[in-house]
């Protein structure tokens, strides 16, 4: 009977699935089956697939026989029918076992021995249930019937056969195999295959946020060989057959071919398929086949429905549950007993009707009268509340103000809905880092390139400056001057540095402008978010821009002598890197202005590009060719024959390029690109006069190259023109938006952008990049190999622009590039600068971890044409492979992404969500330990726990990297034994009381910091107690680079071994297992997409909500819910025990003293409202209290072990109030000639003011909801005996009321009994209640005095800490620590205090 | 519980809109929740902290006023004569009213107080020949339906008591007792009716049979009377409420007062007759009579008045108690309050 959530959800689901199968059309299985046994195929899966054929084609045939089977497009989320409502509805309910034991008893009823009652009256409470329930259920079906018909009565344009044209049709009239038109901003209509689109590059944007929730573009491809432009596509001429996989709800799959007439094959895959309830955008008309409709859509597929858990309290109420049952069950016992021996000791008396039955059967009997009797005691009703106590609960959780977001305009998400009172028993916080402790709002800071550190001093003085521009803008509004002053100072300044700020005067100014109407563009708000205008302005570093423009610049032939400065190879190195981040990214271009793929594409006459592509490969061959004389073999190809091939390869045809950035800027940058090509053109000459010896003298090379650059450079280099150039440049580059798939990319976007790399358009095969100094250029895009968190990494490979080398980029995380990029062999000065280069990039990554900032390495790779050859073989064979597509596409991709040459690193700051320490120390002082699972480096993790005051200054830290399994376990004892002596000292010290503050001796802890491959270890099996042991000693526990995997293991082994109540929350979709393992799982809504929401049971849009949730609504909702668990267990045992008395007096004849319809109305109506007011609206400690004081909510939990003790002493006194309630009236009573019903009728009374009362006696707050509410129970119980007893005559035979009650009540005694013993019975309660609150709040104020002394100090205590730490190291522990490679050291600690 | 695909659909709804709908549309639908005190849980709220001091008054409260009402009760009760069996006369000049009491008789038992008819008892013509299962077994009798059905009433106390003043010079004075008047008027007027109303019973009972212990039949209960005979005669309706304890009386007769000044029942010497019929033994019971008078709070019972002044002393003791705590430690905790 405690399983009925689940059961009624397993149920749900069950009917879903069977009532979506019987509507539509037949099983697809077998018309399929027959089809592919005619049709033999290589690829074959199994039969597990589906063949579409065009509706109105040739194979008209072949789709009646098998495609006109599929699913249509009509969608049905209701789950009955009108007919069918009270079957399937009672159906369902009766899997309840709730339902089924109110059943039980309605039948037991009928059993004529054992009847209690007329056989109706115990329908009611069935009947009551059934119906309250059918009525929601009938509610909640209606609406989703309205929003079916909506949905399915959308118009969309569907080619018709008959008519040849595309002619409006309603959704749900389109079918598998149709063809489909769609325009910008329409919602797609069925899952289709993309077969045009107007785009020339055969693109087309889909928006996913219906599905997701991710509000970024995602790019289609048409289907690969259909024609990209030109004419439209006409159905009619469509006479290929489609095979792809069954449907499923995979919604980053889709594998199948296209099999055309003519017997080629085309494989399709995710990018060709257009989702169902996805938005077009940014495409004017697309046109798709349909090949799964209706429920066989990914989008129908993956809705399923809200999620029940169990709620540890539920749990807890089902033993006290169970408890009642023994009760019960002991009660009817004795009462069988006794009226076994009661019968036993009579001799044929008169008023014994059926004298045959023998006292033992007799007794049977009784037994299950008594159970139909007292079944009141199973307080199975209590279920319903409860439920709806809950949606009250979560009515209010959704309701509140403080968990409102401004900025994106959204509320708490209540995904659970019967877990609210889990929130106030958490005991273990388990939180991802990135996204939920920080903003996710990436912003570029530094970068180290060739193993030279550019620190980026002002860009990090600007971001500390924006912050407090922020803030001084939130006080005092925008700042109008300096935006004026900005526009005319970037005019004049000229020097590099005068450059620079005026940027970051732009900066300022842009900000305080975007705070001035945020919410004046929908959409430029929202993309906003993604990018902000902190992430787009970056400073640059001026040494890297000297050495930037130098490349391009005159300055290389003047400095030549000086060039210990920089050497050619290291330009080439700083080329690349800028490349790679401009590049190197799956970053969506568009304009505010234009949509979003539009990005300006001159018209350059083909010839000149050829000259310009030409001019560059020679041009920068050399400091390329420096780079490859380390791998000789590299050399073996001219550079002429790359050209060569390059532009007979592929659709370099279609090759378009832009030199002209804007056109709006008048003649002037006209003239300027103008100027560059012919400049270029004359280099061109220049350099082909020096064509010959590819692979001879470089040097010499370098140098000719470079005096004939010099001229270049007066143009794009020097002078007020460069002025113009930036200024212009600024203009367009603020039209641009950058779109991208994770917060990070965007930001190396903008900070190559600030660089002058700017990122201008891209399309499916190339991508559109301004240089320095060198303008638009277009680079061909070979492949994409996107990011997946096996390979944490992702790679471009591209015919590089100026070389014409098939090269690789990849940018990934450290501790892969670190290891895949390899020591080149070859020359020996070459391998020590390369070693060195390594050394010293490690250095930086390391400080920049400790800094918290989060870093990234880039690594390039020069591919041979053999060698791509040979890839790109393996690469199209699991692209257009069926089966196990991903699992060889991840294979060639760790293919292609080997011997990589590291180029250098980048740190992103992610700064810490407001608020995140104070709500971190407020948890702690709940008691609630916080653990940190991230994905991140160990100093970065350490330095963001400190940062959010995780760690304090006196906590002793305990870092655990171990090379091996062994070492690991010693390792787990050593820390164990060192926490423990820890401990002991500390409790000595305390003891002795050094300084006489006990409460701050513990507050200096143990914090264990470990990572992946240790916490792989710790989790085996044999080390598992170990480590639980450590942990649970441990104030915090930090797990740095930790697995998705590896977070869910450790979430279970807390949850399961300690038995402890736990929450999850993170933002992205590596927590989402963590967050599905935990207790409660609440989702960040933030920048990661929506992956983490949807699998959440709440879903917040900051951390800092996390503290009100849990300390307010969470010890809210738990002590609503308990103490109204507990009121009604002790009102029913009290009603019931009544009765129980009474037997005692009829012969244990199970008898009852009141009207059969009071006794089951009592507790349907006449006391079942107040207890649900109770329920949702109590409030036992104001919302500040529990916010200034989180050791209350410790306080709270500490009652789960009072809860069992609270159960008796509520069934203890429950007993007590129904002995007075019963005693008192039968001893004013007992002897006169008093009968059954008026003997009951003051009984009955009392215990309803009685049960009433006792409420507001419990009640922490009363207002004027729950007085009326009390007024009403209390005036409908006497409304309906009086009218009962003045209209039933001859109704309720054994027990009928006429007249009892009126004149019940107008006798004093009735009044009389009714008093005292009402007072009687209320004095123990509130005797106690007065002298606990009396006695306990003196010691509650006084520890919250203590407390409050307590908080002080600490704050005293964690200033001067903060002050003295600004100026040393910031990361004082693992310095000599870095632990990055743990298969050298088998083990490293350290403990800092 | 609506399923989430709704909600996930209808949110693209919404947010495609102000996409297309510009600005205002968006600020018209912002989410934010609405800034009542409802909806924000800042109903205004009075918190019934109950400590010593808040209490204390109530407990005094309740002591001051329970204590003169027991006091009152328990002398109301003493006032009220009672006698049983052996009625000792009294100078009291209210009425004096005359109960049977039986005890150890279980008039409660389920199966029993269920065994009877009411639509027959209500004059009901088809219930009347063809009475309710619940009358099993005393339902039916030779074939004939028994009127009236069931154990309750075929287990009718049928003794006949009589009283006789003896006066001085020892004469026997029948007291005059007044059966009618004894049932609740509900009862009388409403619940109980004869079949085709009070005229010729015997035809209306015809095709009944009487209730196995019966000597007569139902409409020669009280021959002289026909407001009192068949279904509505007042014994058998007092009967017919079943009492709701094994020890039990039930009002037989009332003995009105005669004047002003006279005593209802004058001191001296009563014999009671009593024509013994029902059988008690079977049950161990025992058959008492009793003589009462009644007050507005109904027969003798001294518990109540004890019980409220027990309450009361209880209540004022506890008070005293609280006053004491509240002294103690309320005090205390104030003076602590003060200089924080």
């Amino acid at each position: 009977m405690e399983r009925f959530h689940w059961v009624q959800h397993r149920c749900r689901t069950l009917l879903a699935g069977d009532s979506g199968r019987g509507w539509y059309s037949s099983p697809d299985g077998l018309p399929n089956k027959s089809a592919l046994d005619t049709h033999c195929s290589p690829h074959r899966i199994s039969g597990k697939r589906r063949m579409v054929f065009a509706r109105h084609g040739p194979h008209q045939h072949d789709y009646e026989t098998i495609s006109k089977s599929y699913k249509g497009n009509a969608i049905r989320t209701t789950k009955y029918r009108l007919l069918t409502f009270i079957p399937m509805n009672l159906f369902q309910q009766f899997h309840r076992a709730a339902n089924l034991y109110f059943l039980f008893l309605a039948l037991l009823n009928w059993v004529p021995v054992v009847e209690a009652f007329q056989k109706e009256i115990t329908m009611i409470p069935l009947l009551v249930v059934l119906t309250v329930i059918a009525i929601k259920d009938a509610l909640e079906d209606y609406r989703r019937y309205l929003f079916d018909k909506k949905v399915n009565n959308n118009v969309v344009r569907v080619f018709s056969g008959k008519q040849k044209v595309y002619i409006d049709q309603c959704w749900k009239d389109v079918r598998v195999g149709d063809f489909v038109r769609l325009s910008c901003n329409e919602i797609i209509p069925a899952d289709m295959l993309l077969l045009y689109s107007s785009d020339p590059r055969g693109v087309c944007y889909i928006e996913t946020a219906n599905l997701d929730g991710e509000t970024n573009l995602k790019q289609r491809q048409v289907v690969s060989d259909h024609p990209l432009q030109g004419v439209e596509f006409s159905p009619e001429t469509f006479h290929s057959r489609i095979e792809c996989e069954n449907p499923n709800n995979d919604l980053n799959r889709f594998r199948g071919y296209m099999e055309h007439s003519s017997g080629g094959r085309v494989g399709l895959h995710n990018s060709n398929l257009l989702l169902r309830s996805c938005t077009i955008r940014n495409t004017e008309t697309v046109v798709g086949i349909v090949v799964y409709a209706g429920h066989d859509t990914k989008a129908m597929m993956n809705n399923s429905g809200p999620r029940y858990k169990r709620s540890q309290l539920e749990k807890r109420l089902n033993t006290d549950i169970l408890w009642c049952v023994v009760l019960l069950v002991i009660m009817c016992l004795t009462a069988a007993v006794g009226h076994g021996f009661w019968l036993k000791n009579l001799k044929d008396p008169i008023f014994v009707t059926d004298v045959e039955t023998p006292p033992t059967l007799a007794g049977f009997y009784v037994f299950w009268t008594m159970i139909i009797v007292l079944q009141v005691l199973i307080p199975i009703s209590l279920y319903v509340s409860i439920e709806i106590v809950k949606l009250g609960q979560v009515y209010f959780i959704h309701n509140d103000l403080d968990f409102y977001n401004e900025q994106l305009d959204s509320r708490i998400q209540c995904r659970a809905l019967n877990i609210t009172e889990d929130l106030g028993q958490i005991q273990y916080l388990f939180s991802d880092k990135t996204g939920t402790l920080t903003e996710n709002k990436m912003v570029f800071r530094c970068c180290s390139i060739y193993g030279v550190e550019y620190p980026h001093d002002e860009n990090a003085r600007r971001l500390e400056v924006y912050e407090a521009e922020k803030e001084k803008d939130k006080a005092a509004g925008q700042s109008v001057t300096l935006r004026s002053g900005c526009s005319g100072k970037s005019l004049s300044c000229r020097s590099l540095s005068c450059n620079r700020s005026s940027v970051s005067l732009h900066t300022l100014t842009a900000e305080s402008g975007e705070e001035d109407d945020p919410r004046s563009n929908h959409i430029q708000t929202r993309t906003s978010a993604f990018c902000s205008r902190m992430a787009k302005e970056v400073v640059p570093d001026p040494e890297l821009v000297k050495k930037l423009n130098w490349f391009c610049s005159s300055v290389l032939p003047l400095s030549e002598g000086s060039s210990t400065t920089s050497s050619s190879l290291e330009l080439t190195y700083i080329t690349d890197f800028f490349l790679a981040l401009t590049i190197c990214n799956s970053v969506v271009v568009s304009s505010a202005s234009q949509p979003r793929h539009m990005v300006p594409e001159a018209r350059t006459p083909l010839k000149s590009l050829e000259e310009i592509k030409l001019m560059f490969q020679r041009f920068s061959f050399s400091p390329f060719s420096a780079l490859s004389t380390l791998s000789p073999p590299q050399i073996k190809g001219s550079p002429l024959s790359f050209t060569s091939r390059l532009f007979t390869r592929g659709k370099a045809g279609s090759f378009t390029i832009s030199t002209t950035p804007s056109s709006t800027d008048g003649s002037e940058p006209g003239k300027d690109s103008y100027m560059e090509t012919s400049n270029l053109r004359r280099k061109l000459d220049l350099s082909a006069t020096g064509e010959g010896g590819n692979a001879g003298p470089v040097e010499k090379d370098i140098r000719e190259d470079a005096i004939k650059d010099a001229k270049a450079q007066t143009v794009c280099g020097n002078g007020p023109k460069q002025d113009v150039e930036t200024d212009s440049d600024s203009d367009t580059d603020d039209e641009l938006l950058y779109e991208a798939e994770s917060p990070d990319e965007a930001a190396l976007v903008h900070a190559a952008r600030a660089y002058r790399c700017t990122l201008r358009g891209r399309s499916a095969e190339s991508l559109l990049v301004d240089l320095p100094g060198i303008g638009s250029l277009a680079v061909q895009l070979l492949h994409i190999l996107p990011f997946d968190s096996n390979r944490k990494r992702m790679s471009v490979v591209v015919r590089h622009p100026l070389t014409g080398h098939v090269v690789v980029y990849t940018k990934g995380a450290d501790s892969v590039i670190m290891d895949l990029a390899e020591t080149p062999k070859g020359a020996e000065q070459a391998q020590e600068i390369y070693n060195h280069i390594r050394e010293q990039t490690q250095k930086h990554l390391d400080s920049y971890a400790r800094e918290g900032l989060r870093t990234l390495c880039i690594a390039k790779k020069v591919l041979e044409e053999e060698e791509y050859d040979v890839w790109l073989k393996g690469q199209l064979l699991a692209e257009s492979s069926i089966e196990n597509r991903e699992e060889l596409l991840l294979e060639s991709a760790q293919r292609l992404e080997t011997n990589l040459t590291l180029l250098g690193a980048t740190g992103i700051v992610d700064r810490l969500q407001e608020d995140v320490p104070e709500t971190i120390e407020a948890l702690q002082r709940a008691g609630i330990k916080v653990w940190v699972l991230t994905g991140d480096k160990q100093e970065t993790a350490i330095n963001i726990a400190y940062a959010c005051k995780l760690l304090r200054p006196n906590d002793q830290l305990l870092t655990a990297n171990c090379g091996s399994k062994d070492a690991c376990a010693a390792f787990l004892q050593e820390l164990k034994l060192e926490v423990l002596q820890g401990q002991d000292s500390m409790t000595e010290r305390t003891a002795a009381g050094t300084d006489g503050e006990s409460s701050l001796g513990s507050m200096a802890s143990f914090v264990l910091v470990i990572n992946g491959q240790t916490l792989d270890w710790a989790l085996q099996e044999e080390l598992k107690s170990d480590f639980l042991e450590l942990s649970r000693r441990c104030k915090a526990v930090i797990c740095c680079r930790s697995t998705p995997l590896q977070k869910s293991q450790v979430v279970r082994l807390i949850r399961d071994e300690l038995g402890v109540m736990t929450l999850a929350v993170g933002d992205g979709a590596n927590d989402v297992s963590m967050i599905q393992m935990a207790d409660v799982g609440i989702g960040i809504s933030g920048q990661e997409g929506m992956q983490a929401v949807m699998s959440s049971d709440f879903a917040v849009s900051r951390f800092k909500h996390l503290s009100k949730l849990l300390l307010v609504h969470g010890h809210w909702c738990y002590s609503r819910l308990a103490n109204m668990i507990l009121y009604f267990i002790y009102k029913n045992v009290m009603f019931v025990n009544l009765l129980f008395w009474y037997q005692f007096f009829c012969g244990f004849s199970g008898s009852v003293m009141t009207n059969a319809w009071v006794l089951i109305l009592f507790n349907l109506i006449f006391t079942s409202v107040p207890p649900l007011i109770y329920g949702v609206l109590d409030r036992d400690t104001p919302a500040e209290t529990l916010m200034g004081l989180p050791e209350l909510y410790q306080a709270a939990q500490a009652s789960k072990v009072y809860i069992p003790h609270m159960f008796w002493v509520t069934v203890l006194d429950a007993f007590y109030q129904s002995l007075v309630c019963f005693f008192i009236p039968y001893l004013a009573l007992a002897g006169s000639d008093v009968g059954v019903l008026s003997f009951g009728s003051p009984i009955n009374a009392s215990a309803l003011l009685i049960i009433l009362l006792h409420q507001v006696l419990e009640s922490h707050t009363l207002t004027w909801i729950h007085v009326v509410v009390l007024l009403l129970s209390g005036g409908s119980y006497f409304g309906f005996v009086l009218l009962f007893s003045v209209s039933c005559v001859t109704c309720s035979p054994p027990t009928n009321p006429v007249g009892v009650e009126t004149l019940q009540m107008s006798q004093p005694l009735f009044y009389i009994i009714c008093a005292v013993t009402t007072v009687t019975a209320l004095l123990p309660r509130m005797l106690f209640r007065a002298l606990h609150n009396t006695l306990h709040r003196s010691a509650a104020l006084k520890s919250s005095q203590m407390d409050k002394v307590a908080s002080e100090e600490y704050r005293k205590r964690m200033q001067h800490w903060n002050l003295s730490h600004s100026r040393v190291n910031r990361l004082p522990v693992c310095a000599d620590n870095p632990g990055l490679e743990p298969g050298l050291e088998p083990c490293t600690s350290s403990v800092v205090s | 519980m609506a399923s989430s695909y709704n909600a996930k659909e209808e949110d693209g709804h919404h947010s495609g809109a102000p996409a297309h709908g510009g600005a205002a549309a968006a600020a018209a639908k912002s989410k934010k929740p609405d800034n009542t005190a409802f909806k924000q849980q800042r109903l205004p709220a009075w918190q019934p902290i109950l400590t010593a001091g808040t209490v204390l008054p109530a407990f005094f409260v309740i002591g001051l006023i329970f204590i003169p009402i027991g006091i009152g009760l328990f002398v109301t009760s003493n006032n009220i004569r009672e006698f049983e069996v052996t009625a000792t006369p009294t100078r009291d000049t209210s009425n004096v009213f005359m109960y049977y009491g039986l005890s150890n008789f279980y008039q409660n038992h389920r199966r029993y107080v269920k065994s009877r008819d009411d639509s027959q008892l209500y004059g009901d013509r088809s219930a009347l020949t063809n009475p309710s299962k619940e009358c099993e077994p005393y339902r039916m009798s030779d074939g004939q339906a028994i009127a009236p059905c069931g154990a309750i009433a075929n287990s009718l106390f049928n003794d006949t008591l009589e009283l006789y003043h003896i006066d001085s010079n020892g004469t026997r004075n029948t007291i005059p007792l007044v059966k009618k008047g004894i049932a609740w008027w509900t009862d009388k007027h409403v619940k109980f009716r004869n079949p085709g109303g009070n005229n010729n019973l015997t035809a209306a009972f015809r095709g009944t049979s009487k209730p196995v212990n019966w000597r007569k039949p139902v409409y020669d209960l009280d021959p002289s009377d026909p407001d009192n005979n068949g279904f509505i005669n007042e014994d058998f309706i007092v009967w017919m409420r079943t009492a709701a304890l094994p020890t039990f009386r039930k009002l037989y007769r009332i003995i009105q007062k005669k004047a002003v000044t006279t005593p209802t029942l004058p001191s001296g010497r009563y014999v009671l007759n009593i024509s013994y019929n029902y059988p008690v033994l079977s049950f161990d019971g025992r058959k008492r009579m009793i003589l009462s008078t009644i007050s507005w709070m109904g027969g003798k019972n001294p518990f109540l008045g004890i019980a409220y002044i027990t309450v009361g002393s209880i209540c004022f003791f506890l008070g005293v108690v609280l006053l004491i705590i509240h002294h103690k430690y309320d005090t205390r905790n104030n003076s602590a309050d003060i200089p924080n």
